[in-house]
């Protein structure tokens, strides 16, 4: 009696969430019909390469009216498809396409009649995603051992003004390792905080962010207003791939680059093998699921803590070098401005998951970028909708509204030994 | 995250201890510890001794040492306590509400709105409506919150961070809309409040430099009215019984969601009442972030207190006295105010580490106290 209507039950509810999809992939095709299609008689021109670049590739031009039918058709046929036999399989993917699709009608819609270059803009965006891509490794990291982490705005912060001083100092690679390290340090902190003597965990985090937010502000009104020569660090220059960089499109935006899109990458990649391929990792993320079980096995939960959050911490802390020997070589107060709570939104947007984190941070990074061009399109629609939108994103997720995204079991409990 | 570890943590930590150790002992060790590592920090930032004695001599003139300086404490502390008497009510009911900030944005944003547009009002009607503009602002932007933990079990940590960022950018976008923004001005900036919807200032006709205004008044009966809710009414009881055992109270009949929606309703409203009162009392208009992080030191007030309203009050005192006395030490022995937020942040850790203090400082404290839950 029981197995039936259960089953039933979560077959409806995925049944139920396959045609909120539908019902909104349709609403998106009326929109751009009526939204974007009346005025667009022009055409709109993407630049793909400069005049300079080896192969030269011709400029993208696409006829507005005919592309944004053709999309509002696609968006429809996608939409319908989801009331059909078998639409519940497709919601994700749907819903997935479906967005990219009113992602391209709009900047279309945004461009006719001008031109404005498509790599430099994905260029900015990968260059934009890496501190919310470590951001968010540094959450994955330090949550898949149950250690919530709201410090990482914190650490990054640290990380950025350790950057600017040492790298003054010692130049752009000892910057990058007084980043790691005091990035490190803070991770060292919240673990002791949270693991030795049980604090709060989302205290702890709020009270690390306020610390650094504190002491870097202080110090940077205190000291390097007096002596600039300690703020005024090298930066690190985009390093090319031979041959690859040379690739149109592709090249400037995944070859050429500066040191940290490739730690970033390198990162994410190392983050996933150890956390998913390893017995270490394995035994991370086992505390995470249910420390007692693992304390049982011999695991021991407090150093298994100590070493992943601490770790979490250095990612972070190289995350936050990326404000100042990744972009302008000096360190301003608050400069991170709240990039850490994206990397947290990041985290929870890619499911807890390194390269789902790599992912929403580059989706984030997308919207952050195209936030700056609309302003230079001057079109109609306010840019502060879009920079509202990751987080607008993540409440969606956490609140399971489309997809639910689970967190570790144990995520935000102390574990006290017996 | 789920709920029972959270309340479970936030009951150990947050809800007092009666006991006269973590009630007196621990807060007292916690203030004096954190003034000490912020002389240290001092030093170590090339501040010579006679500087460090200087500026501290400094923060305390600043904050109680003539009638301005009380003036500039009572009104640094009135949206803190304001605010904080809000993220208390939440932490007794088991939700850790960090969007405070997003809510006197937000509470801020409808009262200014409310007054300018009703600039016609006399001042007896406009200032209590334009309050409760704020206060309904906070509310409701606070239940979108209360709301999506009810009803779907996400956690309001993070929601309400979300809700800040996103509160942030819906003010920068308010206040470029015309019917906002001041008339002939670029910048983002609102139309200022009407002299009638402002809270009066009180003690102009000793100088008309003293800028406590009767958001005091404000302060004071939110207290008492907090007091008297959380520990006097059944809806308190409520909040108190399932922020301590929400199954327990389950059972017993109480509507969780309910309480949830309600005691988030109430911190916003609250907050709101925060924003209100910085706009009606010190601002004058709204500017981008004009919040300036009350909602994050009122999550320090508030754990300080000890999520009661009076211990929220003496907090809300203490933290406004910090304010007003780093400005004045910033300007006497040319110290930066930001060190101020490095002495919060200490004394914040200690509070919530009573393990921590007691590591530091075994003198005072029984004999294994460190071995309870």
């Amino acid at each position: 009696m029981t197995p039936v209507p259960t089953a039933r039950k979560i077959d409806t509810g995925k049944q139920r969430q396959a045609r909120i999809v539908g019902g909104l992939l349709i609403a998106l095709a009326v929109l751009v019909l009526f939204v974007f299609a009346p005025d667009a008689p022009g055409a709109a021109t993407f630049r793909l390469s400069r005049p300079t670049d080896p192969w030269v590739v011709p400029n993208l031009v696409i006829p507005a009216g005919p592309f944004t039918y053709a999309i509002a058709a696609l968006l429809a046929f996608l939409g319908v498809r989801q009331f059909l036999r078998g639409g519940v399989r497709w919601t994700s993917i749907s819903l997935g396409f479906g967005l990219a699709l009113l992602v391209a009608a709009f900047l279309v819609w945004a461009t006719t009649g001008k031109a404005f270059s498509l790599t430099g803009m994905l260029q900015a965006t990968v260059v934009r995603a890496v501190p919310i891509a470590l951001g968010g490794l540094a959450g994955v990291l330090s949550e898949r051992v149950a250690v919530v982490n709201i410090a990482i705005e914190g650490m990054l912060l640290a990380g950025a003004f350790a950057g600017a001083l040492a790298g003054s100092v010692l130049g752009g690679v000892g910057g990058l390792f007084a980043a790691v390290a005091i990035g490190g340090l803070f991770g060292f902190i919240l673990a002791a905080l949270v693991v030795t003597y049980r604090m709060d965990q989302i205290i702890a985090g709020v009270v690390i962010n306020l610390f650094v937010l504190g002491l870097t502000s202080y110090v940077s009104s205190q000291v390097f207003q007096e002596y600039r020569h300690l703020n005024n660090a090298p930066v690190f220059r985009s390093i090319k791939i031979p041959l690859l960089g040379d690739i149109p499109v592709i090249g400037p935006v995944f070859f050429n680059q500066n040191l940290f899109v490739y730690g970033a990458v390198i990162m994410v990649l190392v983050a996933t093998y150890y956390l998913f391929y390893t017995r270490t990792g394995l035994r991370a993320r086992a505390v995470g699921e249910h420390p007692k079980a693992a304390d049982t096995l011999g695991i021991n939960v407090y150093r298994v803590r100590y070493i992943n959050v601490t770790l979490a911490g250095m990612v972070a802390g190289f995350g936050g070098a990326w404000f100042t020997l990744g972009s302008v070589g000096r360190f301003d107060e608050g400069m991170t401005g709240g990039r850490g709570y994206i990397g947290l939104a990041a985290m929870i947007f890619g499911r807890w998951h390194p390269v789902g984190a790599l992912m929403a941070a580059l989706v984030f990074g997308f919207a952050d970028s195209l936030q700056q061009k609309l302003a230079l399109l001057q079109t109609p629609i306010p840019s502060e909708f879009l920079a509202m939108a990751p987080y607008i994103a993540t409440i969606i997720v956490v609140a399971g509204l489309i997809g639910r995204a689970r967190a570790p079991a144990a995520d935000g409990e102390a574990y006290v030994k017996e | 995250m789920t709920n029972e570890t959270t309340d479970r943590v936030v009951k150990a930590k947050l809800i007092g201890r009666t006991d006269f150790e973590d009630m007196i002992l621990v807060p007292v060790i916690a203030v004096v510890a954190a003034l000490l590592l912020g002389a240290l920090t001092m030093l170590l930032t090339n501040v010579d001794l006679a500087t460090i004695v200087r500026s501290y001599v400094a923060l305390a003139v600043g904050s109680f040492g003539s009638l301005n300086a009380l003036s500039e404490t009572l009104t640094a502390a009135t949206p803190l306590v304001l605010a904080g008497l809000g993220l208390a009510l939440g932490f007794r009911a088991g939700l850790f509400n960090i969007g405070a900030e997003g809510q006197i944005l937000m509470g801020g944003m409808a009262a200014v709105i409310f007054g300018f547009s009703f600039a016609g009002l006399p001042s007896a009607i406009l200032l209590p409506l334009s309050l409760l503009a704020g206060v309904l602002g906070g509310a409701l932007y606070a239940s979108i919150a209360g709301w999506l933990r009810a009803t779907t079990g996400a956690h309001e940590v993070i929601l309400t961070i979300m809700l800040n960022s996103i509160a942030y950018r819906l003010v920068d976008f308010m206040l470029s809309m015309p019917a906002i923004q001041k008339a002939g001005r670029a910048d983002p900036i609102s139309k200022p409040v009407p002299e009638a919807a402002e809270l009066p200032r009180l003690l102009t006709w000793i100088d008309p430099n003293l800028r406590v205004h009767a958001g005091v008044f404000l302060m004071l009966a939110a207290v008492i009215v907090v007091y008297w809710v959380l520990f006097k009414s059944k809806l308190g009881f409520e909040f108190r019984a399932s922020g301590k055992n929400p199954e327990a109270a389950r059972f017993a009949g109480m509507r969780s969601g309910l309480i949830i929606v309600s005691a988030m309703a109430a911190a916003g409203g609250l907050a709101g009442l925060a924003g209100a009162n910085q706009v009606l009392g010190v601002l004058g208009r709204a500017t981008p972030g004009f919040s300036a992080g009350i909602g994050f030191t009122a999550i320090s007030v508030a754990l300080l207190g000890r999520s009661h309203p009076v211990g929220v009050l003496i907090a809300g005192l203490l933290f406004g006295a910090l304010e007003a006395g780093g400005r004045q030490m910033q300007v006497d022995a040319g110290v930066s105010i930001d060190l101020i937020s490095i002495i919060q942040a200490l004394i914040i850790v200690f509070i919530a580490a009573p393990l921590l203090v007691r590591a530091i400082f075994p003198w005072g404290f029984r004999k294994a106290a460190g071995s309870r839950e």
